[in-house]
């Protein structure tokens, strides 16, 4: 007996089409104040990051209120993420089906899920963007704190404020990257936006993706 | 005796240079200027300095700045440490001299360093917050600080610092103001045993030089001048007794450069970081253009209602 792929929540709705409840409104707000805040501190960061993105710092009021704003969206976006951390870490666990799923990257590439394992509330990239993303904001913040001069200054030697900021930026890169493929991944595969917005997929929808999540679901056991 | 330079006229004179001489300029390119201004350079001679601390307070006089007061904790040094008000700051070590078995009383006066590849401009994320004018002053534009802190990362000397009040990075100017109109800094000017003289840089040397002989006919056989190529070269520049250990000198560092940490972080990680994020984004655009939308089929919707209807899908 494998663990259940459903979380509390988590519904289905017979009817034509037949619709699935995904995301609670709790875990939806979670995560747009996560959404909002990781968008928000892109901008900043890079503003400060590269000349070339300096203008950016006028969406925020200017260079210093920029450089002030920054670190406190930080705060926001490690809490609300903590959050979203606990309410989707246990559907997020590796299992072995998620090797077969990463060795067939080009059937998932192509589109041709059927030649895949059935796959549960996530696949093996969700998971990888679940993980990525928890491992990045942790280093982020612990780097964060230690190049936010304005209350930390003196905890911290000058060499190691010089290291956290090239962790930091490089940190940062690999989170926009790895952003821009959740993102992507969102767009590409039609209907899915609606789960970010009203919670719900189709049923068609569950059974090409989470065929495993759909069926427990269903069933009522797994 | 080194010439000072002489008393200014009382009169209004336009300044000598200003925008249209910028080397460079944070986060952004200038065209340099056709022609570069003679290189200027104050010149401290650590060997003539008696530790009077009228430099510190002319500096704080002609900036027109407060110092909080202090605690003493059984040290000349006052304050203890460079601070948002204290751009420079008489540096007191007693060092027992091995070799003649003298106690030699080292008092370095700490500051800007004025450096020709200076490190707080490189980090600077902010246009226009720190610029260099082509006769070597490096100058911090207020108005543009973004009190952000990188250049304090930035600066191999641990000079810049940042007000608790107005949260922008301050530091010795070379008294650009006075520069600019033919005077030498506040400094130099109230030194009273030349151990801080200004000139152009050629000049500088070429004192030093002439104090360095002194020094070493005297019995100081390592005197040097402090002028540290890791950087460029400086605009501030040291007569040194013990030249070849500069880190006795209240830990002048040995041969200072821009951490190679600071360099990575301005250099590849910027250029590899924005192509990555370009290349991500451009696989996305190419990816969706070459496998099309994945989207669900009628197929789908139908296998999904069989399942919920107990039907086999």
């Amino acid at each position: 007996m494998s663990k259940s792929e459903v979380d509390a929540g988590d519904g289905v709705h017979r009817g034509k089409p037949v619709i699935v409840d995904r995301y609670s409104l709790g875990a939806r707000i979670n995560h747009w104040i996560t959404a909002i805040s990781l968008v928000l501190l892109g901008l900043s960061g890079l503003a400060l990051f590269t000349p070339v993105l300096y203008p950016l710092t006028g969406l925020f009021g200017g260079g210093a209120t920029t450089r002030m704003l920054h670190p406190w969206i930080g705060v926001v976006l490690f809490l609300s993420f903590l959050g979203l951390f606990f309410r989707f870490f246990r559907l997020n666990l590796w299992e072995r089906t998620d090797n077969v799923w990463m060795s067939r990257l080009r059937d998932v590439l192509a589109g041709d899920e059927n030649k895949l394992p059935e796959v549960g509330k996530y696949n093996a990239g969700q998971k990888m963007v679940f993980w990525s993303m928890s491992l990045l904001i942790l280093v982020l913040i612990t780097s964060g704190v230690v190049i936010w001069d304005q209350y930390f200054s003196s905890y911290f030697t000058i060499e190691q404020k010089r290291i956290a900021v090239l962790i930091h930026s490089a940190t940062a890169i690999v989170a926009i990257c790895v952003w821009i493929v959740h993102v992507y991944a969102a767009i590409w595969v039609r209907g899915t936006i609606g789960a970010m917005t009203r919670g719900q997929v189709t049923g068609g929808w569950a059974w090409r993706h989470h065929r495993k999540w759909l069926r427990e679901l269903v069933t009522g056991k797994n | 005796m080194f010439t000072p330079v002489a008393n200014p006229t009382t009169k209004p004179v336009p300044a000598k240079f200003g925008e249209q001489d910028l080397i460079r300029r944070s986060a952004s390119k200038v065209t340099p200027p056709a022609k570069r201004q003679t290189e200027v350079a104050k010149l401290i001679d650590v060997s003539k300095c008696i530790g009077c601390k009228a430099c510190q307070v002319a500096c704080l006089e002609w900036n027109n700045l407060t110092e909080d007061v202090g605690v003493n904790v059984g040290v000349y040094d006052n304050p203890h440490d460079l601070t948002e008000n204290t751009w420079t700051l008489m540096r007191y070590t007693e060092y027992e001299n091995a070799e003649s078995g003298n106690l030699e009383w080292l008092i370095r006066k700490d500051g800007c360093m004025h450096c020709e590849d200076p490190g707080c401009l490189k980090a600077c994320p902010a246009p226009g917050a720190i610029v260099q004018y082509s006769n070597g002053i490096v100058d911090f534009v207020h108005d543009k600080c973004i009190g952000c802190g990188y250049c304090v990362k930035g600066c191999p000397f641990n000079i810049p610092r940042i007000s608790k009040a107005d949260s922008k990075a301050y530091k010795c100017t070379l008294c650009v103001d006075r520069v600019a109109v033919g005077q030498g800094p506040a400094c130099q000017k109230a030194c009273p045993t030349q151990a801080i003289v200004f000139g152009t840089k050629d000049e500088m040397k070429q004192w030093a030089d002439h104090r360095i002989k002194d020094l070493k006919s005297r019995g100081f056989k390592n005197a040097g001048l402090y002028d540290p190529p890791g950087v460029g070269g400086t605009h501030v520049m040291y007569v040194l007794q013990h030249a070849d250990k500069p880190q006795i000198y209240a830990s002048l560092p040995n041969n200072p450069t821009i951490s190679p940490i600071v360099e990575i972080w301005k250099g590849v990680t910027k250029y590899a970081g924005l192509a990555a994020i370009g290349a991500f984004a451009a696989i996305g655009f190419i990816h969706h253009a070459v496998a099309g939308a994945n989207r669900v089929s009628e197929e789908d919707e139908k296998n999904a209602e069989r399942l919920t209807e107990g039907r086999q899908p």
